[in-house]
C-alpha cells in the first residue's frame, strides 16, 4: 500500500516536474499559461465590441485599456502571494469590509439612487466589490479549519457569515451584488462538499423565504421581476431594456450584421449598451456563431478553473479557486441570463467584456488567487 | 488547521473532486441552455427580430407636394407660398402641457395671441397632428431651440410653406383661403394623400380646385435613432407637386371694379363672352384672407362675422337679389321666341295694369305711363306695363322654361366655392316648397324681376354674356388652365357650353338693339354712360331690398340707407362684335343707371381701351331709371 502511494507521489512530482519544464517562466513567476491566454483573448475581445458599443470613441477603448492593465498587473501581484499567506489575511480582510459596509450605511455617498460609495478621501470606493472576494476567502478559511466535509455547526457559522455582508449590501440596496456575494459563500459550501439532502433543503428555505425578500424589495426591484415575468406589460418603461435588447440579438442571427453595423446599438435604441447590456451587442454584431465562441471561451476559462480546484493541495486553496471560478460563471449566467430574457433584469455586468473598471480588477484579482493556488504548490510529502 | 491523517487528505481531496466535476457539468448544463436560447432567437426567431429592428430604425414619413400657385391672365401672382418655420407641440406625446409650454416661453418668446391661436387650433386638430404654439420663428429663435430642444420631445421645429395672398382684399372672395384641416373636412378627404397636409382650400378656388392645386403626397423612409432623430433617407417617392393655376381674371379690371365700387358694398361680375372667362369678380367690402391661413383670433374674426357689412359674404357668387328690370330684355326675347309679342306689337302704358276681372293695380315706375309702347321702347324706357301685359300672356310655365336657359335658377357652375343658385319662380317650386297654387299676379311680378325671383350678379353677368353670343351660353369660368410648376405645356380646363334657341336670328337684333339704345337713346335709362369709342348694350334695373339678415337694432341713422333699392346694371360692349359682359350691383344704390351703370362702363375702358372719361356727372333726374 504504501509502495503503491509513494509510486504515485513520485509519479506525480515527475508530473510536476515536467509541467515546470514545460512552462518554465510563466510558472516561475506564478501565472497559469492557460488561463492567462484565455483572460488575454476574452479582455482583446471585450475592447473589440466596447470600441463598438462605444460609438467608436477613442477615450473609452483607452480608460478601458488603462483599467485592463491595472487589473493584469494586480492580478499579477497576487498571483505572487502564496494561498497560506493569503489565509492568513482572510478574516481580516473580512471584517474590514464588513467595518466598510457598515460605515458606507452610516455616511456613504448616494450614487443612482443607491448608497454604495466609500469617499476615501483619495479614492470612491464601493467596499462590497471588496466582499465579492473577502467572503469566499473567510468562507475558505472558516471550513479549511476542519476536514471536509464541514460539520452542520460549522456549516451554519459559514453561512451567517456570508448572510452580514449580503444582508448589509442588500440595503443599501444592490440586489445583483449581494446575489453574486451570497451566491460566492454558497459556491465555497458547494465545494467544500456540503451533502446533497442539505443542499435540497436550503434551496427549500431560500424558495419559502422568496415571498418575505418581496416584501422587503424596493419599488423598481419589484418591477424589474414583474417586467421579467411579461416584458410587453411595460414596453417603454422597465420592459424597454428587455425588448430592445432581444431584438437586437434576435435580428444578429447566424453571423450578424457585423462589427460596428448593429443598427440597435449604433442608433441607441438598446439601452445600457456598452455596460450591462454589451452581450446584445455581440450578439447584434457578431451573431449566434460569435456568441457561441465567447461562451466557448467562458466555458474553457471556468473548466480550466476547476481543473485547478481539483488539482490543489489543500482545503483552503480548492475551496478559494472553486468559489471564486464558480462565481464567475454565475457572473456570466446572470448577465447572459438576463440579457436574453430567461433571468429577471439584475445590474450584473458580462465579466471581463462590459466598460466599467470595478468589477474587473476585482475578478482579475481573483483570477490571480486562482494562479497562485495552482503555483504555489509544495511537493507533497507523504 | 489541525493535522489530518494522509487518508483524511486523500478523501477530501477526492470530495472536492467530485465536486468540482459536478460543478463543470452544472456549468456545461447551464452555457447549454443559454445557447438553446440564443439558437431560439437568433436563429428560429430571427425573421422575427429582423423586422421589429427595421421597424426601430426605419420609419415612413409622408413629403407633402407643394401647393399650386395661382396666377392672374397675365401672371401676377395671387396666391403665393411663404416659407416660414414655426414651433409645433404633438399633443398626444406631453404629458403636462401647460407646463410644457411655459418651459417654452422661456426659450422662445410666446404671447397671448399664441396661446390663444394654441388653444383654438387644438380643439380642431387631427390625431398626432402637431399644434403650432408659434408661427414665424426668426433664425435667431430657431437656433435657440436647436441647442436645447431635446428637453422637449414633443415639440419640432417645422419649416412649412405658408399661403399668402399678396393683393389681400382685392381677391379674397374668388379665390377664397387656405386653413388648417379640421376634424369635419378629415372625413371628406383622401386621408393618405393629406399625410403630410395642413392645409386645405376652405372656399373660393382655393377650394373648387383643391385636387388640382394640392398634387400627391409622396414618401420618404428614413433611418432615426432611438430619440426620433432622422439620421438619413434610405428611400424616397418623391411627391407630385400641385399644379398652378392661370386665371382668365385680369387684375387691372378687378382693381378697376374694386375703385368703381368705391366704399358702396355691391358686387361687379365682368365676363368675357367669347370663352366664358370671368375677367373680374368683386365683392364690396372685403376681408383680409392672410388672417385666416393661420387661424384668425376670434375677436378679429367676431368683428368681420357681425359687421353689418357683411365682409365676409361673398355678393357677387352667393348674393341673391331680385333682378329687377336687368330681366326684361330676356323675356322680351322670350315674347318674340314664343309668338306672344313681335317688335312692332304695341301695348299702352296708362301707368298701371289690371288683371281681367280683378281690382288691384299693378303700377308702372312712371306715374304717368308711357303711352303706346313697343318692344324696344319698352326696354329703352323699362315700361312695366309692357313686360306685366307679356309675362302675363306668357304664363309662368314659359317663361320659367325660356330664363332657365340662360342659366336664372340654377348655380352656373363656375369655379367658386359656395355659389348659390338664385331661384327662378315656378308652380311646381311655388308648390313644394310654398305649399300653395300658382297665381297670375305672380306671375307679373316675374315678368318685371321682383318678388320672389333672385339672381346672383354672376349669374346676370352670365345671361348677359349669352345675350351678347346670341344664344351660346357658355359656363362661366375663373381658372383657364393648370400647369405643373416648370412644365412647358398647361392643360386647358374644358369648357362647358350650350345654346338658347328662339326660332329667328332677327329676333337677337330686336333685343339688342333695344338694349343698345338704352345707352345711346336720348331716352335711354343709362344714356349716361354712353362711350364715344364703342358701343354698349345694356339695362338698368332696381331690385327692391330684401334683408340679407339686418336686425333693427343697428345704428338708427344708417336704417335708411340700407332700406333703400339696389341698383343694378347689366352691360355689353362692343355691341358689334362683344368681349365683355358685366353685371352691376350697388346696395342700396338707388338707380341702375346713375349709380350701377359707371361702374360697368369703367370696367369696360379698362378692358377695351376707352377713354375713361366720364360725361360729366348725372344731370339730375335727367335719366329716367327703371321701375
Amino acid at each position: 500500500m504504501a509502495a503503491a502511494m509513494a509510486t504515485k507521489t513520485i509519479s506525480a512530482r515527475l508530473d510536476q516536474d515536467a509541467e515546470t519544464a514545460k512552462l518554465g517562466l510563466l510558472q516561475r513567476i506564478h501565472l497559469d499559461a492557460p488561463l492567462l491566454l484565455a483572460l488575454l483573448a476574452l479582455c482583446g475581445f471585450g475592447l473589440l465590441v466596447v470600441y463598438s458599443a462605444g460609438d467608436r470613441n477613442p477615450l473609452i477603448v483607452e480608460r478601458q485599456l488603462a483599467r485592463m492593465g491595472i487589473a493584469f498587473v494586480l492580478m499579477f501581484a497576487i498571483a505572487q502571494v502564496p494561498p497560506l499567506i493569503l489565509r492568513r489575511w482572510s478574516f481580516a480582510l473580512y471584517l474590514l469590509g464588513v467595518a466598510m459596509l457598515v460605515a458606507v450605511l452610516l455616511f456613504g455617498d448616494i450614487g443612482k439612487g443607491a448608497q454604495r460609495w466609500l469617499d476615501l478621501g483619495v479614492v470612491r470606493f464601493q467596499p462590497s466589490e471588496l466582499l465579492k472576494l473577502a467572503v469566499p476567502m473567510a468562507a475558505a478559511w472558516l471550513l479549511s479549519i476542519r476536514p471536509l466535509p464541514p460539520r452542520p455547526g460549522w456549516i451554519l457559522l459559514a453561512i451567517i457569515l456570508t448572510l452580514i455582508p449580503v444582508l448589509l449590501i442588500a440595503k443599501q440596496p444592490d440586489l445583483g451584488t449581494s446575489l453574486l456575494v451570497a451566491s460566492a459563500g454558497a459556491l465555497v459550501l458547494f465545494v467544500a462538499g456540503l451533502s446533497w439532502w442539505m443542499i435540497l433543503a436550503l434551496a427549500s428555505v431560500v424558495a419559502a423565504i422568496a415571498p418575505v425578500v418581496w416584501l422587503f424589495m424596493h419599488d423598481y426591484q419589484r418591477a424589474r421581476v414583474l417586467t421579467f415575468l411579461d416584458p410587453e406589460s411595460d414596453p417603454l418603461g422597465t420592459g424597454y431594456h428587455i425588448i430592445q435588447s432581444q431584438i437586437a440579438i434576435g435580428s444578429g442571427g447566424i453571423s450578424g450584421k457585423g462589427w460596428l453595423n448593429g443598427t440597435q446599438s449604433h442608433l441607441e435604441f438598446l439601452p445600457e449598451r456598452h455596460t450591462d447590456f454589451i452581450f446584445a451587442v455581440i450578439g447584434e454584431e457578431f451573431g449566434f456563431a460569435g456568441i457561441l465562441a465567447l461562451l466557448a471561451l467562458y466555458l474553457f476559462i471556468i473548466l480550466r478553473g476547476l481543473v485547478i480546484v481539483a488539482r490543489a493541495r489543500d482545503n483552503y486553496g480548492r475551496l478559494l479557486a472553486g468559489g471564486l471560478i464558480l462565481v464567475f460563471f454565475v457572473y456570466v449566467f446572470v448577465n447572459t441570463g438576463m440579457v436574453t430574457g430567461l433571468l429577471p433584469v439584475v445590474g450584473v455586468p458580462l465579466p471581463l467584456i462590459s466598460y466599467g473598471g470595478t468589477s474587473m480588477v476585482t475578478l482579475m484579482i481573483g483570477f490571480g488567487m486562482i494562479m497562485a493556488v495552482e503555483t504555489h504548490k509544495k511537493p507533497v510529502r507523504p | 488547521m489541525r493535522l489530518t491523517s494522509f487518508e483524511d487528505r486523500r478523501r477530501e481531496q477526492r470530495l472536492v473532486a467530485t465536486r468540482a466535476l459536478v460543478a463543470g457539468v452544472l456549468v456545461l448544463i447551464g452555457l447549454c441552455l443559454l445557447a438553446l436560447r440564443l439558437l431560439h432567437l437568433q436563429v428560429d426567431r430571427h425573421d422575427h427580430f429582423s423586422v421589429l429592428s427595421k421597424d426601430n430604425r426605419v420609419k415612413v414619413q409622408p413629403v407633402p407636394p407643394s401647393r399650386g400657385l395661382i396666377y392672374d391672365a397675365s401672371g401676377v401672382v395671387l396666391a403665393d407660398n411663404h416659407p416660414t418655420f414655426s414651433l409645433e407641440i404633438t399633443i398626444e406625446k406631453v404629458a403636462d402641457l401647460a407646463g410644457t409650454i411655459d418651459e417654452l416661453a422661456r426659450l422662445v418668446p410666446i404671447d397671448a395671441n399664441d396661446r390663444a391661436r394654441f388653444e383654438r387650433l387644438k380643439r380642431q386638430r387631427m390625431r398626432f397632428q402637431g399644434v403650432p404654439i408659434r408661427l414665424n420663428m426668426t433664425p435667431e429663435e430657431v437656433a435657440r431651440f436647436a441647442v436645447d430642444g431635446h428637453r422637449f420631445p414633443a415639440v419640432d421645429v417645422r419649416a412649412e410653406l405658408i399661403r399668402t395672398y399678396p393683393l389681400g382684399e382685392s381677391t379674397a372672395h374668388v379665390l377664397g383661403y387656405v386653413g388648417r384641416i379640421n376634424e369635419r373636412e378629415m372625413t371628406l378627404i383622401d386621408t393618405s394623400n393629406y399625410a403630410g397636409t395642413h392645409f386645405i382650400g376652405k372656399g373660393g378656388l382655393e377650394k373648387a380646385h383643391e385636387d388640382v392645386l394640392h398634387g400627391r403626397v409622396g414618401y420618404q423612409q428614413v433611418e432615426v435613432n432611438a430619440r426620433g432623430r432622422i439620421l438619413r433617407t434610405l428611400e424616397s417617392t418623391p411627391p407630385t407637386p400641385g399644379q398652378d393655376l392661370s386665371l382668365y381674371l385680369d387684375m387691372a379690371l378687378q382693381q378697376e371694379a374694386i375703385n368703381a365700387l368705391g366704399e358702396r358694398r355691391g358686387a361687379v361680375v365682368a365676363i368675357d363672352p367669347r370663352d366664358g372667362g370671368v375677367l373680374a369678380m368683386v365683392s364690396k367690402p372685403s376681408y383680409n384672407p392672410n388672417l385666416f391661413v393661420e387661424g384668425i383670433s376670434q375677436t378679429d374674426y367676431n368683428a368681420l362675422l357681425h359687421s353689418i357689412d357683411k365682409p365676409l359674404f361673398d355678393r357677387a357668387a352667393r348674393g341673391q337679389y331680385p333682378p329687377g328690370s336687368t330681366v326684361k330684355p330676356f323675356i322680351a326675347l322670350g315674347g318674340l321666341a314664343t309668338g306672344f309679342t313681335t317688335a312692332r306689337k304695341t301695348t299702352h302704358c296708362s301707368g298701371a295694369f289690371s288683371l281681367p276681372g280683378q281690382s288691384h293695380r299693378f303700377r308702372c315706375w312712371r306715374k304717368g305711363g308711357h303711352g303706346t309702347v313697343n318692344l324696344e321702347r319698352a326696354i329703352v324706357e323699362s315700361c312695366d306695363v309692357y313686360f306685366y301685359s307679356l309675362a302675363n300672356q306668357m304664363g309662368i310655365d314659359r317663361l320659367h322654361g325660356f330664363l332657365s336657359q340662360f342659366g336664372f335658377g340654377a348655380r352656373t357652375g363656375v369655379d367658386v366655392a359656395g355659389e348659390l343658385p338664385g331661384l327662378l319662380p315656378s308652380r311646381e317650386w311655388k308648390q313644394r316648397v310654398r305649399k300653395q297654387p300658382w297665381y297670375p299676379g305672380e306671375t307679373l311680378i316675374v315678368g318685371i324681376g321682383q318678388g320672389s325671383f333672385l339672381a346672383t350678379p354672376l349669374q346676370l353677368a352670365a345671361a348677359t354674356a349669352t345675350m351678347a353670343n346670341r344664344g351660346h351660353f357658355i359656363q362661366p369660368r375663373l381658372a383657364r388652365a393648370s400647369r405643373f410648376p416648370g412644365a412647358d405645356t398647361e392643360s386647358e380646363f374644358p369648357r362647358v357650353s350650350r345654346d338658347v334657341e328662339v326660332g329667328d336670328a332677327r329676333y337677337w337684333d330686336n333685343v339688342i338693339d333695344a338694349m343698345s339704345q338704352v345707352v345711346e337713346s336720348p331716352r335711354g335709362t343709362a344714356k349716361r354712360i354712353r362711350s364715344p369709342d364703342y358701343r354698349i348694350a345694356g339695362k338698368t334695373g332696381t331690385s327692391q331690398v330684401f334683408t340679407i339678415g339686418q336686425k333693427q337694432t343697428y345704428n338708427a341713422a344708417k336704417i335708411p340707407e340700407r332700406m333703400r333699392d339696389h341698383a343694378l346694371f347689366v352691360a355689353f360692349a362692343p355691341v358689334e362684335d362683344p368681349r365683355i359682359a358685366v353685371a352691376v350691383l350697388v346696395e342700396n344704390g338707388g338707380h341702375g343707371g346713375s349709380d350701377a351703370a359707371p361702374v360697368a362702363r369703367r370696367v369696360m375702358d379698362v378692358y377695351l381701351g376707352g377713354s375713361t372719361l366720364l360725361p360729366t356727372d348725372a344731370t339730375g333726374d335727367g335719366g329716367s331709371d327703371g321701375d
